[in-house]
């Protein structure tokens, strides 16, 4: 056993409003730059719909992801290093700007500058690549938004595999939900595994994934091997770049900028302790519908006092393992079973999980045609198809997500009671499986939020691996640091900046 | 006078070349690796890159080998493995000639989408369009000396700028005026050549220094990094019961939830 510990998200999609504050506000943050205009490293999808970069679920258009060999060994779906290294000249897994869109703005300036004339004056959209005026835009960042296009292009979703989608064509029958989306800071990230150069890493402290921009050479397989399609090519820098989960921010104890301006309250942020041994046996099980309870084997009980052992063993800080026994994450992922990966079929282990939505009855028009068990509506009744939802957390399997929706509706039903009628039924927790005292926790995280209990992150314990006394005088953050050279060869005799010798003993 | 110009031309120049591609290459390397990329436009326009860029490149590496190879190992290697000359001539002739084409080939394609592809014109430095205009240049002046090469196929003239560049490689001051009677194209092709070598260092080229061999060899797929511990975990921290505790002086263990919230 060997216990790392990791940041990890969990998104309740029962409360997105499909606001995209959190795509706004990371946009204004990290991604307004020349080269990166199309980017979002957050971004917000209303789904049933192809998604952004279009398509991206089908990973046999761009072979994200992993595949399971004969031999049971797992290896990028692009291929062995060789094949992906064959690829480098020019990648035909690659999606163009146009699978994302072309970024543009509007000639906002001629509105005010143009003289008089016949006609209002309009502003015509010009490309942000070409300077040159668009005739028609016809793709942007969220063109789906709110189910807007046709259905015929929104059921090319691969999440209605398995799903009688005609039905839900029909205005009647049509369901809605949203998939905010960014880095799933896998596990297993492909990304990584396809990256020649070797820039992207993992940071065993917290487990956000980064790409050294230094390192980076714009190889460019890591846009085809990531199967969320969330690494971006900077084509103006010419370098990969991707969500950092705000890790400035994180590394200070704050929740990430996407979290920390959700106004839905639907982010949670917290310690999740796993074992780093097992992460390739769990990437590796055969069936596919046993990734999810795979990689939920990885977790470790943060309670475990071997656990905590190992871990303090194994350089995990104090705080870190005391936040991991309050982690938001570890309780719906792990004690309540509410939240699932995004597709766990590509076997990368994402950390970033979902709660499922519920949604309206399906047949309420018609009544006494619904479903009802104990006052219970059916969730196989409810609105958007459970295959779908399966489709896109379990990899199909439908039970664990039913089980998820009946607790969440359990836990309505509970607290109606309780608050409405004045009765506390704990006939309804037994029904799915809980008690009473679980039922008002998971109203306390899921129902109330409080910013204390959806965002337990431990300050990062830097003092440990930098000699404070050399960064004095030094920017910090700054883009200037690295003009003093990077390599040991030191082409002007300059004393490096930092002492080889440390000359002070740390000793605290 | 042209003597002296052929004496800086392929005397000296080759030194000035080669210094600044080392040197100027380490030193960008050093200072500004944030600009060491390969600045791919596939991104921006798939169209004629995918045929182009892999024909493209794949005739070039070719080429470089072969010239690497060719030129520079001492002709005394070749006959004392019993390679004729005009063997090696002609070898050179057909492999470098079909590299040639299928350079020249991707080349003209790439050249034609970086200049009338307004995406990829508007988002080039000029650099980029300087190299590569430079290096289409140079696969036609390359592609063009085989006429003369077809000449004298028993390898004389081969053999002059085999002296030539091993001439360079030992310092040998005399080495330029072996070629002093070439063909012009020949001179044409190894100027624009060092050209090439002067300006690598200045634009996207240095990609080629970067071929991620290693990514081969490299063990397992993933890489996870972390800061050097500057203190090791103490012993006595290993086993100080559940975590979370606060200072508890004997008594009982109070969590610091708890703590926190007065209970």
């Amino acid at each position: 056993m060997k216990v790392r510990a990791q940041i990890a998200m969990v998104l309740n999609l029962d409360k997105c409003i499909g606001c995209h504050t959190c795509s706004i506000t990371c946009k204004n943050v990290w991604t307004n730059r020349e080269g990166v205009e199309y980017v979002w490293f957050n971004n917000v999808e209303s789904k049933p719909g192809v998604g952004y970069p279009k398509d991206w679920e089908n990973q046999k258009r761009w072979n994200g992801g992993w595949v399971r060999k004969k031999n049971g060994k797992i290896e990028p779906r692009m291929g062995a290093k060789w094949r992906i290294l064959s690829k480098i000249f020019a990648n035909p897994d690659l999606p163009e700007i146009d699978d994302f869109y072309e970024p543009y703005t509007f000639e906002y300036e001629w509105l005010e500058k143009a003289p008089e004339l016949q006609a209002q004056p309009s502003a015509k959209p010009r490309s942000l690549i070409t300077g040159e005026v668009m005739k028609k835009v016809e793709w942007s960042g969220n063109w789906e938004d709110d189910l807007g296009g046709e259905f015929a292009k929104r059921s090319q979703d691969y999440n209605f595999e398995g799903v009688e989608k005609e039905i839900y064509g029909q205005f009647e029958n049509t369901f809605l939900m949203y998939l905010p989306r960014l880095c799933e800071h896998c596990l297993n990230p492909a990304c990584l595994a396809a990256c020649p150069s070797g820039a992207i890493y993992k940071r065993a402290e917290d487990g956000i994934v980064l790409i050294d921009q230094e390192r980076c050479r714009g190889w460019r397989m890591c846009v085809s091997g990531c199967p969320y399609k969330k690494v971006y090519y900077n084509w103006s820098s010419g370098k990969s770049e991707k969500c950092i989960f705000c890790f400035p921010r994180i590394e200070a104890g704050q929740p990430t900028v996407c979290s920390e301006t959700c106004v839905g309250r639907i982010r949670y942020l917290g310690v999740i302790l796993y074992d780093a041994d097992r992460i390739q046996e769990a990437a590796s099980v055969e069936r596919e519908q046993d990734l999810y309870p795979a990689q939920l084997s990885v977790f470790l009980d943060p309670d475990d006092l071997t656990v905590q052992e190992q871990a303090r063993r194994d350089g995990v800080p104090e705080t870190w393992i005391e936040a991991a026994t309050r982690s938001p994450v570890y309780k719906m992922a792990i004690e309540w079973k509410v939240a699932f990966p995004l597709h766990p079929e590509y076997r990368t282990l994402p950390m970033v999980w979902y709660v499922p939505p519920l949604s309206p009855i399906q047949s309420a028009a018609e009544a006494g045609k619904m479903t009802v068990n104990d006052g219970m509506p059916d969730v196989r009744s409810l609105r958007i198809p459970l295959r779908y939802l399966a489709n896109l957390l379990t990899a199909g399997a439908e039970e664990p997500v039913a089980a998820a929706l009946e607790r969440m509706l359990a836990m309505r039903a509970y607290m109606r009671a309780k608050t409405v009628e004045g009765a506390v039924d704990e006939a309804i927790a037994q029904k799915v499986g809980l008690t009473g005292a679980v039922i008002e926790e998971m109203y306390r995280y899921m129902g109330l939020a409080a910013y204390e209990d959806r965002y337990v992150i431990p300050t990062a314990h830097r003092e440990d691996n930098e000699d404070a006394y050399v960064l004095r005088g030094s920017a910090g953050f700054a883009f200037n640091e690295g003009s003093n050279g990077t390599t040991k060869a030191n082409l002007f005799g300059r004393r490096d900046q930092t002492p080889r010798h440390r000359y002070m003993d740390v000793s605290t | 006078m042209e003597a002296f110009i052929n004496q800086l031309a392929f005397g000296w120049f080759p030194y000035l070349a080669v210094t600044v591609l080392i040197v100027g290459s380490i030193f960008r390397f050093d200072k500004a690796q944030y600009t060491w990329r390969s600045q791919s436009s596939q991104f921006l326009r798939r169209r004629q890159m995918l045929i182009g860029s892999n024909l493209f490149h794949m005739g070039v590496l070719v080429l470089l080998g072969g010239h690497f190879v060719g030129l520079l190992t001492p002709i005394n290697v070749f006959d004392a493995v019993g390679i004729a000359h005009e063997f090696k001539q002609k070898a050179a002739l057909i492999v470098g000639g079909i590299a040639g084409i299928m350079a020249w080939v991707g080349a003209t394609l790439l050249l034609h989408r970086r200049l009338f592809d307004a995406r990829i014109r508007r988002s080039s430095h000029w650099t980029d369009i300087a190299v590569l205009v430079m290096l289409w240049l140079q696969l036609t002046l390359g592609i063009a000396t085989t006429y003369w090469t077809i000449q004298h196929l028993d390898g004389r003239e081969m053999l002059l700028f085999m002296g030539w560049a091993n001439g360079l490689l030992t310092f040998n001051p005399d080495a330029a005026d072996l070629i002093v009677d070439a063909a012009l194209v020949y001179k044409l092709h190894i100027i624009l050549g060092l050209m090439l070598f002067l300006v690598t260092p200045f634009s996207r080229l240095v990609h080629i220094w970067s071929i991620p061999l290693f990514y081969l060899v490299r063990p397992g797929y993933q890489l996870v990094r972390s800061r050097g511990k500057l203190r090791q975990p103490q012993p006595a921290s290993l086993s100080h019961g559940p975590a979370g505790g606060a200072p508890s002086y004997g008594g009982p263990v109070v969590q610091r939830s708890q703590a926190e919230s007065g209970q």
